[in-house]
């Protein structure tokens, strides 16, 4: 059960945590009052120490980060990033990641009894590195109407993750790593990246390895979901196979992500979507948040709380026998302890 | 004597003067089953009587004068002259020293947009039914411009580049396109949270020419967000605009959806009105030359052409013909689930078209 990695976060007062609570936009806030409401009810020793961002200014976000670091244990919800700003107003959620080095997005899709989906069985960890790759935000504009974007692939970054994944991997008794990449297009870059995995997997020979090109990687996952175990990658392709696998075991409201670093970790919804079109109208899919807030408890070692919530989160779906796409009440629930 | 010799002269001249009506395309066999099904395609639309001349030409690179890889000059004049053509499967030999075929022919005709419709076929099962979307990925620059330095030991960079011409000439595409094949709407993919200049560019640039297609509605959708409604309801996508790399991932993963790239057609627009139609699977070695290969995607593509240079009589004959084979699955081939051979699987559809007239 040990957590690979990371030390145990320091704030803990008469037994009680202290976690960072940022509500973000759109459906971020009324799920996070439902895990607050949730944890009242069960008694959980966690107090939130709740930090609004709003997203114009750079000190909300600054205030973010310092609270995060003071804590050690973030939970979150998106912060919309108005793409009509100018380009030197950077997006908050990038910015917290960079920030606090948290560099390793974990998101386990599983297929949930309860749910109907096109595809069964799927049981797929995805590990994306969070803080280089395309989402460096370095863009230029040389000459105009010429726009040139960076992406900046390190050795050292690449080598971590790859460490994390194959380390993660060998905790749960994983049998395979698949490395995604596109380096018959991009030598240099995700050359290096596959590279530094090889490397890695050298030092674990009783994990397999392989590597797979993004767009193969796609169309395998919409064919055969079944076959993929471990998968790690870099930014942008970690950004499109977490979202591919969330909408396979049935959409963005059931899957929750973690973002680790060496002293920190931020739990939220795994797809990060702000969902201004559902936001204040009681529909929003609560499961996401409140399986990341079990995640997030069992990084603070409360593993009775964090089975049991688990325990009446997922019952509760398989009782009321979800179905996609129809809205869901997400009025608060009857959990049996 | 003189009525002879005029006869004769009119005979002469109508032998090599092409039949009216008759466009010539230029043909490129390709490598592993590329001849076979080549030829099944020819077929096929001999059976159709469709008016269509075949020259085919032979593309391996060569060395030009200063050094540079080149297509043969007969290839590309071809190309030139007739505008059209239509590409089987090529295959890059290691250690040939020269680049991807695929990358020489869209540097040498500027193919600035890959067009590939993406409808289910009833049939073919899949997971998911009723896919009717169509995949615009502009084919120039983006993330595959090439341009990749390592800085110092250990940090490799990557240039993506945007240019505001050609996001105007893929979005100017798009909206031409869905104009010319009524459809309902274009979605501009991108991911201009994160790369605010760069995509941000791109949808400017879809913004403006938008305004010229009054008609035809116009949305903006993140990549992630596409990505996880493609695979929950493909049916809300109708034709999507997008750069180079999110293009290559879409449509991929939009072939994955109705079956994979053994039935995908795939078509390449470039400047000077040149269209190259192909098929996008590889050249399938093991099977070459056993007449097991499925020329599905390589026929698709042809229609698609068809439709391009405005014969939509014919495209429709020979794509209903195809589509019902499948339908009935009495005769199709090892990938689709069946065990016929691939002249068998042409010749039924080669009856099928002489049954529709």
């Amino acid at each position: 059960r040990d957590i690979v990695l990371l030390w145990p976060p320091p704030a803990k007062y008469g037994g009680r945590h202290t976690v960072t609570l940022i509500p973000g936009d759109g459906i971020g806030p009324e799920l996070l009052n439902h895990v607050r409401e949730l944890f009242r009810f069960s008694c959980v020793p966690v107090d939130f120490e709740v930090v609004n961002v709003c997203s114009s200014t750079e000190d909300d976000i600054n205030n973010a980060i310092t609270a995060i670091r003071r804590n050690g244990v973030a939970l979150k919800g998106n912060i919309e990033t108005l793409h009509t700003l100018p380009a030197s107003h950077k997006s908050r959620n990038n910015l917290l990641r960079t920030s606090l080095d948290l560099y390793a997005n974990v998101m386990h899709c599983k297929s949930l009894p309860g749910v109907q989906t096109r595809h069964n069985n799927i049981d797929i960890m995805i590990i994306r590195e969070n803080t280089e790759g395309e989402y460096s935000s370095l863009e230029h504009e040389s000459v105009t109407g010429v726009v040139e974007c960076l992406k900046i692939i390190t050795r050292t970054n690449s080598l971590r993750i790859a460490e994390y994944a194959f380390k993660l991997a060998r905790e749960k008794g994983r049998k395979r790593v698949t490395a995604v990449h596109k380096a018959n297009i991009m030598k240099l870059g995700d050359g290096l990246f596959l590279q530094c995995c090889r490397e890695v997997a050298a030092g674990y020979p009783d994990i397999a390895f392989d590597a797979m090109i993004v767009d193969n990687t796609t169309m395998q996952l919409v064919s055969k979901p079944q076959q993929f175990d471990v998968m790690v990658m870099p930014n942008l392709y970690g950004n499109v196979v977490s979202n591919v696998c969330a909408g396979l075991v049935g959409g963005p409201g059931l899957v929750p992500g973690a973002n680790y670093g060496h002293d920190y970790a931020v739990f939220e919804t795994a797809t990060r979507n702000t969902g201004k079109s559902i936001a204040d109208r009681n529909i929003a899919n609560p499961t996401a948040m409140l399986l990341a807030s079990c995640m997030m408890l069992d990084h603070l070692k409360l593993y009775d709380y964090a089975t049991m919530i688990r325990n009446a989160v997922l019952t509760t779906m398989n009782e009321t026998r979800v179905r996609l796409n129809s809205p869901r009440r997400c009025s608060p629930h009857t959990f049996h302890n | 004597m003189v009525v002879i010799i005029s006869v004769a002269g009119i005979l002469i001249k109508s032998w090599f003067r092409p039949r009216r009506g008759m466009q010539t395309v230029t043909l490129i066999p390709g490598d592993g089953i590329g001849p076979e099904i080549s030829t099944a395609v020819m077929k096929i639309f001999e059976a159709a009587k469709a008016p269509i001349q075949w020259e085919e030409k032979n593309v391996t690179a060569i060395k030009g004068p200063g050094g540079k890889w080149i297509i043969p000059p007969e290839a590309k004049e071809s190309m030139d002259k007739n505008k059209i053509g239509l590409k089987g499967p090529l295959k890059t030999p290691i250690a040939a020293g020269h680049p991807s075929m695929n990358l020489l022919l869209r540097k040498t005709f500027d193919l600035y947009a890959n067009v590939r419709p993406c409808m289910s076929i009833e049939g073919y099962k899949t997971p998911y039914t009723d896919v009717d979307l169509v995949t615009i990925r502009e084919n120039t620059e983006g993330e595959y411009s090439g341009i990749e330095h390592t800085i110092v030991d250990g940090v490799v960079q990557s240039i993506k580049l945007i240019t505001e011409d050609a996001s105007r000439k893929i979005a100017e595409y798009a909206f031409e396109y869905a104009k010319n094949n009524q459809r309902a709407s274009v979605t501009a993919v991108h991911k201009a949270n994160i790369m605010r200049m760069s995509d941000g560019l791109f949808l400017r640039k879809c913004r403006q020419v938008a305004e010229n297609y009054r008609d035809i509605k116009f949305t903006e959708m993140y990549l992630d967000t596409v990505c996880l409604n493609m695979v929950q309801d493909p049916t809300q996508f109708d034709v999507l605009v997008m750069p180079n790399l999110y293009g290559d991932i879409l449509s991929d993963l939009c072939a994955g959806l109705i079956g994979g790239l053994g039935v995908t057609p795939s078509g390449n627009i470039g400047a000077n009105n040149v269209a190259i139609f192909e098929s996008v699977h590889g050249t399938a070695p093991d099977i070459a030359g056993l007449d097991l290969a499925n020329p599905t995607a390589l026929l698709l593509s042809a229609v698609m052409m068809l439709r391009h240079m405005g014969m939509h009589d014919y495209s429709k004959k020979i794509e209903t013909a195809c589509f019902n084979t499948i339908r009935d699955k009495k005769v199709l081939t090892g990938d689709l689930g069946g065990k016929s051979k691939c002249s068998e699987f042409t010749a039924e559809i080669c009856q099928r078209v002489r049954d529709m007239d």
